[in-house]
């Protein structure tokens, strides 16, 4: 499994790559010369303790960050080779290529279906009336939630369940076609249950899309993701392939983390 | 086993009488309140139903060709303005055969209303048909019959200090005794303008001329205090610039309404001559006046908004004006329109900036778009409570009604699209 990952890496260069992230707020830095590459269709989780600044990173790559008016992000951040920064760089093109979920689920206050053809809609990705409802189902099914509200899309998103809100999200941000998804924390307000199905859809889309998440929970990240990435304080302490960080970590920060001394 | 006190202390009681003293200062306080509110509504709904009933005098009238159209042209403005005082002298001499002397004869007339030929103008060219027929027709009575009628002026007075001689008692009572006098519901005052003549006095000019301005008033001040709320809130950066706007809209909400009259005056009429009295300087006055509101209250619904929705219209890749007006602005909507209404209630009820640019003139013609002159209904009031004829006393009461019957409804529409249009998330 090592080897063959590691062959992956050779072979493919990773999709995402940044390199010395700074981000500040006001004067208050946030994030200290993170560089981190993210390899294509896996899972790459970014764990530490709260305030060490993994949702801000994660913010970064597909520049949420910019909606903040004080917050402040510099370094090199690449998606497929190209700047995110630079100048001939939409913001909104971006974002449709890098998708992103939520730590709570935030349908909008419309029906099932609007919510997942919103994103399709303002990107004209639908030709058509049908090819829209298309996309829609598709999204849904790919979300593992088609059939449980195949009956009932015209009813509004927030009357669903916790979970099933939260793969609404999930059917949302595929539905745009991105290359990368973005979760911030998607199952830290869920029940177990729930969690379990996230998470296997997240396994199942890891063929077709790649995900970076930030996670709170170490036993998540051991089970979902391929990489690993350890922050502490705004640093980047650790990363490397999962099975290695949580078996046998290089740092003392990062072993004393995963073993419950620190967050 | 150890015993654990469970019964009242002293300590205990005094907070239980704290606790009952206080809720029975609030009781009391609203008891106050309300016993205000009760005392206001009743006074004014006490003095004012009278004027919802007008006295009404029978009489058969011979409406003669010779008088009304000696041309027998027909023409409705003509018919309008004909001469129908002998008409009426002829009709009341039929109605009291003894009464020969010209005296007597004026004063018959007297217990007409002046606008008595009005309304025979208004009957005869709405249906030139009755030309040459006799017809029995009800027209109203002078105010002081009217009053007379309402028990309002006292028969054992001195006869010098009332408007009305024993004699012209005498007559009402006579057409008492034949059923020829009554008190009927004033649709007059519902379908008239101003007048001099109380009993001829209406409020759908002031009505109108309130609804014309309110018009303006929204057309202007709701785009507007919209815009501003949402850039305000959603694109202006915050700068001392911004913070400086909105110290100075917040002030302008507290600005006293007489300084936005002073304001419409010298810039819309002296600068721009704008036509005065009319309901679109008046709009424009009230617009400056409800714009704050408006503003406080927009943004104060768009803040309400959580971010999170805002966040999931910028993960997909929605632009800002997107993200604003696809999600943020229709999920403001119900709280933005609520303080609109709200905004547009206390403009209803404005008098002293309308005062300043005119719209306190005698108008009897009903305004019929917003560049004829007009008044408004809180100004009508104004006006009506400084008449010195007795008959606008209750007038003034019943366009009180009427002002508060519309404030009302404003109000709870403003509750009902609150309560309806609401989200919960």
């Amino acid at each position: 499994m090592d080897i063959q990952m590691q062959n992956a890496a050779v072979v493919k260069p990773p999709i995402m790559s940044t390199k010395n992230v700074d981000v500040f707020y006001g004067k208050k830095q946030a994030i200290d010369n993170v560089s981190l590459d993210i390899p294509e269709n896996q899972i790459t989780a970014l764990i530490g303790p709260s305030g060490c600044g993994k949702s801000t990173y994660l913010r970064c790559l597909n520049r949420m960050n910019d909606t903040i008016s004080i917050c402040k992000v510099t370094g090199d951040i690449r998606f497929a080779g190209q700047d995110i920064h630079d100048k001939k760089v939409d913001v909104v093109a971006l974002r449709a290529r890098i998708g992103m979920v939520f730590q709570k689920a935030n349908p909008f206050p419309k029906s099932i279906f609007e919510n997942v053809a919103y994103g399709p809609r303002i990107h004209d990705l639908a030709d058509n009336k049908d090819h829209l409802k298309d996309i829609v189902i598709t999204s849904l099914k790919r979300a593992g939630l088609y059939d449980e509200v195949s009956d009932r899309l015209d009813e509004s998103g927030t009357g669903l369940s916790g979970g099933q809100q939260q793969r609404l999200c999930i059917a949302r941000a595929i539905a745009v076609d991105p290359q990368v998804i973005l979760m911030d924390e998607p199952c830290s307000a869920l029940d177990p249950i729930a969690t379990a199905v996230i998470e296997d859809l997240m396994e199942q889309m890891r063929e077709k899309y790649t995900i970076v998440t930030v996670t709170h929970s170490m036993a998540q990240a051991a089970r979902i993701s391929q990489k690993t990435a350890f922050f502490h304080l705004g640093t980047l302490v650790e990363v490397g392939a999962t099975e290695k960080i949580f078996t046998n970590p290089e740092d003392q920060r990062t072993q004393n983390y995963i073993s419950g001394k620190i967050g | 086993m150890t015993e654990y006190a469970l019964t009242t202390s002293p300590s205990l009681k005094r907070r239980h009488a704290k606790e009952a003293r206080f809720k029975w200062c609030g009781r009391i306080a609203i008891m106050i309140a309300l016993g205000f509110l009760v005392l206001m509504f009743s006074a004014i709904i006490f003095r004012g139903m009278g004027a919802f009933q007008q006295t009404k005098i029978s009489l058969e009238v011979t409406f003669s060709e010779l008088i009304i159209d000696p041309s027998s042209a027909r023409d409705p403005q003509e018919l309008a303005r004909a001469n129908y005082k002998p008409v009426l002298t002829a009709a009341l001499a039929k109605t009291f055969p003894n009464v020969t002397d010209r005296n007597g004869k004026k004063r018959l007339y007297k217990l007409l209303s002046s606008g008595a030929v009005f309304e025979m103008g208004k009957l005869v060219s709405d249906n030139p048909d009755l030309i040459g027929t006799s017809q029995t027709i009800w027209l109203s009575a002078s105010s002081e019959v009217d009053l007379f009628m309402k028990g309002k002026i006292d028969a054992s007075l001195d006869e010098n200090l009332r408007r009305l001689s024993d004699a012209d008692i005498a007559y009402i009572k006579t057409l008492k005794s034949g059923g020829m006098i009554k008190k009927k519901f004033n649709t007059a005052f519902f379908t008239n303008g101003d007048s001099r003549e109380p009993e001829m006095a209406g409020i759908l000019g002031a009505a109108l001329g309130s609804f014309f301005s309110l018009l303006v008033c929204f057309g202007i001040a709701f785009p507007l205090g919209i815009m501003t709320a949402v850039y305000l809130e959603e694109y202006a950066r915050k700068s001392k610039l911004t913070d400086l706007i909105e110290v100075n809209i917040n002030n302008l909400a507290a600005v006293p309404s007489i300084v936005f009259g002073l304001l419409g005056l010298s810039i819309f009429l002296g600068v721009f001559h704008i036509p005065r009295s009319t309901p679109l300087v008046g709009g424009m006055v009230l617009a400056l006046m409800t714009l704050p509101t408006i503003i406080i209250a927009a943004r104060a619904s768009l803040r309400s908004v959580p971010h999170s929705i805002r966040q999931a219209a910028y993960g997909l890749g929605a632009s800002k004006t997107q993200t604003t007006f696809h999600h943020v602005v229709p999920l403001a909507m119900p709280g933005m329109l609520t303080g609109t209404i709200l905004g547009m209630a206390q403009a209803l009820g404005e008098t002293a900036p309308l005062l300043m640019i005119g719209m306190v003139a005698f108008i009897v013609d009903i305004p019929h778009g917003v560049t004829d002159a007009a008044t408004s209904l809180p100004v009508q009031i104004f006006l009506w409570a400084d008449s010195p004829e007795k008959g606008f006393v209750e007038r003034t009461s019943a366009a009180i009604i009427v002002l508060l019957m519309f404030l009302i409804l404003m109000n709870l529409l403003a509750v009902f699209l609150r309560k309806k249009l609401e989200r919960r998330w």
